[in-house]
C-alpha cells in the first residue's frame, strides 16, 4: 500500500555568492532590480557553478543545491548522507525555513520543526525552568504543551536539582542535556534532526539514541535525519538519499545499507596501485560496512595478463584512520600456503572469524611478492571499510574495545 | 489513498507576496511573544542592586537636567501655570517609548543572528516583543509621571493651569502610533543593516538629533516664534505631533488638532507598512547576507 506523501521537494536550488559581501553588492542588486523591472530573469542565476570546493571556478556564484527533487512519505524516517559540504545543512535550513530557496518549491502537509542545534535561545541569566519554557516556545510549543511535559523534560535531562538556578551556573554538559531534553519532547508532524546525537557523554548518547528510536518507531512520526554516524543512519532510517556537490545521486532513495556502501565506496579518494610489473590488475570485492561482531571477509581477484607466476605470497594489512597497522597477515610464515598465479583471473579470499577491530574506518594494503622476496606489486590505501555497531546502536561506541588475535582463513583454488 | 497533490499545508518557495504577514501563525506563537517580553523585562536588571528602580531613575534625572538647563538657564517658557519639570517629564516619557522601540528593534537581525540561523519562528515576533516590553516600561514611567502630576496639583500652587483635557480618551491611540512608528522605522533599519552596515552608525546619533527636532524640551509654539523659517522640520515631524498631543491631553498645553492626529496616524501606518514589507523581504534571505 502506498502511503501519503507528506513532504515534496521540487527542483529546489540554492545559490550562494562567494567572496566578500560588500564591494559590488549594491551594483549587483541594482543590476538584478533592473532585470526584474524589464521582466527578465535574474542575470546571476545563469552564472552559477556546481559547488565543488576544491577546484577554482570562474564564477563568483555557486549552487549549494541544484535541482533537488524528492518526496517523503508519512511516518517514514529518511536519512540524508553526504560528505562535508554536499549541501545537507543547506537543505535542512531551507526545509526548516531558516533561509529561503533561490528557485524551486517545497510543499508540506505537516508542521516542520527542526533540531538543528540544541540550546539555541538559552538565556544565561534565566533559570533552567524559565529556559525550558522559552526554548520550547522558540521551537514551536505552546506554554500548555510545555507545562504538561515539564516533569518528563526535567527528568530526562537529569538536571532536577539545578532547575531553579540560572543556566550560566550550569556545566556545559548540563546545558546541552537540558536543551536536548526540550527538543526531544517536541511533537511536530515532521522532525528534522541534524547531528544532535553527538552531544553529552556515552550514557546520555545512549539515552538520546533510544529516544530518537522511540520518536521514529513508537510514535510513527516522519523524521528527516542527517548524520555522519553510519551506524545510526542504518539502524534508524528506512530510506536514505545521498547528496554530492549539491545534487542528489539517488532521487528515489534506497535501502540504507546499500546507499551507505555506495557512499563509502565513492569515498575512496585515492587508491594507490603500485606495481613493478605493469601486467597486474586487482579487483577487490568487499563489503563496505561491517558489524563489529561479524566475520570479516575479503575477495580478491588478481588478473595477470601475460605470464604465469608460480609460488607467490600475499601479505595484507588493515590500517586504521591514523595510518597505524592494526592487523597484519603474513603468508610466508607458512611455506605450504604458496599460491600460483595463472594467466587470467585468480580468485582468492581471506576470512577472519573474529577480527577484533575497534569501531572506526579502515583501509587495506596488499603486497604480492615471489618466493625470493621480490615484490611484484602492492596496493595501498584501498578498499576502505567501516566497522560499526549495527546490531545494537544502544551500546555506546566506547564500550567496544576488545582485541582478539585473529585467525585468518585462506581460500584458494 | 488521498489526492497526492492537494491539501498542502504550506509551500516554501522563493516567490512571495508583498505583505506576507501571517496573523494566524503569529497567533500560534503568542506564547513565545509573551515569554520574550518576560525575558526582556526580567533579565535587564538581573544582578543590579536597584533593579526595576532604574526604570524610574532615568527619566527623572533627565527631566531634572532638562529643567535646569533649558528652562532655568536658557529660559525656554513652558507656559503659565505649568511646572517645567512636569512639562519635561511628559516629553521625555513619550520620547523614551518611541526611542526604545526604534533602537530596540533596529538591531533585530544582527542581535538574533545565532537564533534566526537555527530555528524558524515568525521573525516579526522579536521586534513585536521589544515594542511590548517597552510598553511595560512606558506604563511604569507613566505611573511616575502621574505621581508627580498629583503632587504638583495637590501639594503646590505651581500647577493652577494644569488640567487633563477630554482628548485624553485618545491616549491609547497615541501610544499605538508611537509604537508602530518606532517599530516601522526600526524594522526598516534592521533590515537594511543586514546587508549595508552603514545605518548602524547613523542610528546612534540620528536618534539624538531627532530628539532635538521633536519638541521634547521646548513647546512647538516657541520654536515657531524663534525660528519660523525652519519650523516646518519640527512641525511635520510625526513625533512632534505625538508629544505635543500628549502634553495637550495631560497638561492642557500644546498644539493639538484632529487633522494633525490623522496626519500622524497615516504617517505611522505608512512607515509601519513599509517596514513590514522590507522586513518580510529580508527575513527569508538575511542569514545568507549578514
Amino acid at each position: 500500500m502506498e502511503k501519503d506523501i507528506i513532504l515534496k521537494v521540487e527542483n529546489l536550488s540554492k545559490q550562494y555568492r562567494l567572496g566578500l559581501v560588500g564591494t559590488g553588492t549594491l551594483g549587483h542588486d541594482l543590476n538584478r532590480w533592473w532585470s526584474k523591472v524589464r521582466g527578465k530573469e535574474d542575470p546571476y542565476l545563469k552564472v552559477g557553478e556546481s559547488n565543488d570546493r576544491s577546484t577554482k571556478g570562474t564564477s563568483e556564484y555557486v549552487w549549494a543545491l541544484k535541482d533537488i527533487n524528492f518526496e517523503v512519505q508519512q511516518g517514514e524516517v529518511l536519512g540524508i548522507i553526504g560528505k562535508n559540504g554536499a549541501g545537507k545543512s543547506t537543505l535542512l535550513k531551507i526545509l526548516s525555513k531558516v533561509t529561503g530557496p533561490t528557485t524551486g518549491e517545497i510543499k508540506t502537509k505537516g508542521r516542520i520543526a527542526s533540531l538543528l542545534e540544541v540550546g539555541t535561545g538559552f538565556h544565561p541569566e534565566m533559570t533552567g525552568k524559565e529556559n525550558v519554557f522559552l526554548n520550547g516556545a522558540i521551537l514551536g510549543m505552546t506554554k500548555k504543551e510545555i507545562e504538561s511535559k515539564l516533569t518528563e523534560i526535567v527528568e530526562f535531562s537529569g538536571c532536577e536539582r539545578y532547575i531553579d538556578t540560572p543556566v550560566k551556573r550550569y556545566s556545559s554538559g548540563m546545558t546541552v542535556r537540558l536543551a536536548f531534553a526540550v527538543a526531544a519532547f517536541l511533537e511536530p508532524d515532521i522532525l528534522i534532526i541534524d547531528e544532535v546525537l553527538a552531544v553529552g557523554d556515552a550514557e546520555f548518547q545512549k539515552k538520546a539514541i533510544g529516544k530518537m528510536k522511540n520518536i521514529s518507531e513508537g510514535d510513527g512520526r516522519t523524521v528527516l535525519f542527517v548524520s555522519h554516524n553510519m551506524a545510526a543512519i542504518q539502524s534508524l532510517c528506512s530510506r536514505v538519499i545521498l547528496l554530492e556537490n549539491g545534487e542528489i545521486l539517488n532521487p528515489n532513495g534506497g535501502e540504507p545499507s546499500q546507499v551507505i556502501e555506495n557512499y563509502l565506496s565513492n569515498n575512496n579518494e585515492k587508491v594507490d596501485y603500485k606495481t613493478h610489473a605493469a601486467n597486474f590488475k586487482v579487483n577487490i570485492i568487499q563489503k563496505k560496512i561491517y558489524d563489529f561482531k561479524e566475520p570479516f571477509k575479503i575477495n580478491l581477484e588478481i588478473e595477470v595478463s601475460d605470464d604465469v607466476y608460480e609460488s607467490v605470497y600475499i601479505d595484507f594489512a588493515v590500517v586504521n584512520q591514523f595510518d597505524e597497522f592494526v592487523l597484519h597477515y603474513r603468508m610466508n610464515i607458512d611455506k605450504n600456503k604458496l599460491i600460483d598465479l595463472k594467466k587470467g583471473g585468480n580468485p582468492i579470499s581471506f576470512s577472519i572469524e573474529n577480527p577484533g577491530l575497534v569501531l572506526g574506518e579502515y583501509s587495506m594494503i596488499f603486497y604480492v611478492y615471489d618466493k625470493m622476496g621480490k615484490v611484484l606489486f602492492w596496493v595501498e590505501n584501498s578498499s576502505r571499510f567501516q566497522i560499526s555497531n549495527l546490531s545494537n546502536v544502544l551500546i555506546a561506541n566506547s564500550a567496544i574495545k576488545s582485541h582478539i588475535v585473529p585467525n585468518v582463513q585462506l581460500e584458494y583454488k | 489513498m488521498t489526492n497526492k497533490n492537494d491539501n498542502w499545508l504550506y509551500t516554501i518557495s522563493p516567490k512571495q507576496r508583498l505583505i506576507d504577514l501571517n496573523l494566524k501563525e503569529i497567533w500560534c506563537y503568542r506564547d513565545l511573544l509573551l515569554l520574550f517580553v518576560k525575558r526582556n523585562v526580567i533579565t535587564v536588571y538581573k544582578q543590579t542592586i536597584l533593579g526595576p528602580l532604574w526604570y524610574f531613575i532615568q527619566p527623572l534625572f533627565t527631566s531634572v537636567i532638562f529643567t535646569l538647563i533649558f528652562n532655568n538657564m536658557a529660559n525656554i517658557p513652558t507656559g503659565e501655570g505649568v511646572p517645567s519639570f512636569l512639562f519635561n517629564l511628559a516629553g521625555i516619557t513619550s520620547w523614551n517609548y518611541f526611542k526604545e522601540c526604534l533602537t530596540g528593534t533596529s538591531n533585530t537581525f544582527s542581535q538574533n543572528q545565532g537564533l534566526f540561523g537555527k530555528v524558524y519562528f515568525p521573525r516579526v515576533i522579536v521586534p513585536l516583543s521589544v515594542v511590548f516590553t517597552n510598553l511595560v516600561k512606558y506604563g511604569i514611567q507613566l505611573l511616575v509621571f502621574i505621581g508627580f502630576y498629583l503632587y504638583y496639583v495637590f501639594f503646590t500652587d505651581k500647577a493652577e493651569n494644569t488640567s487633563p483635557q477630554n482628548a485624553i480618551v485618545f491616549l491609547p491611540l497615541l501610544i499605538l502610533f508611537m509604537g508602530i512608528l518606532g517599530l516601522g522605522l526600526g524594522m526598516i533599519i534592521s533590515s537594511m543593516t543586514t546587508k549595508y552596515r552603514d545605518l548602524k552608525f547613523l542610528i546612534g546619533f540620528g536618534v539624538q538629533l531627532l530628539m532635538y527636532c521633536s519638541a521634547v524640551m521646548y513647546p512647538l509654539s516657541y520654536f515657531k516664534l524663534k525660528l519660523p523659517n525652519i519650523s516646518w522640520v519640527v512641525e511635520y515631524n510625526p513625533m512632534t505631533t505625538i508629544i505635543e498631543a500628549f502634553r495637550y491631553m495631560t497638561l492642557g498645553l500644546g498644539d493639538y488638532s484632529v487633522s494633525k492626529m490623522i496626519y500622524t496616524g497615516l504617517v505611522s501606518i505608512v512607515i509601519f507598512l513599509i517596514g513590514l514589507i522590507i522586513f518580510n523581504k529580508t527575513e527569508k534571505s538575511f542569514i545568507d547576507t549578514i
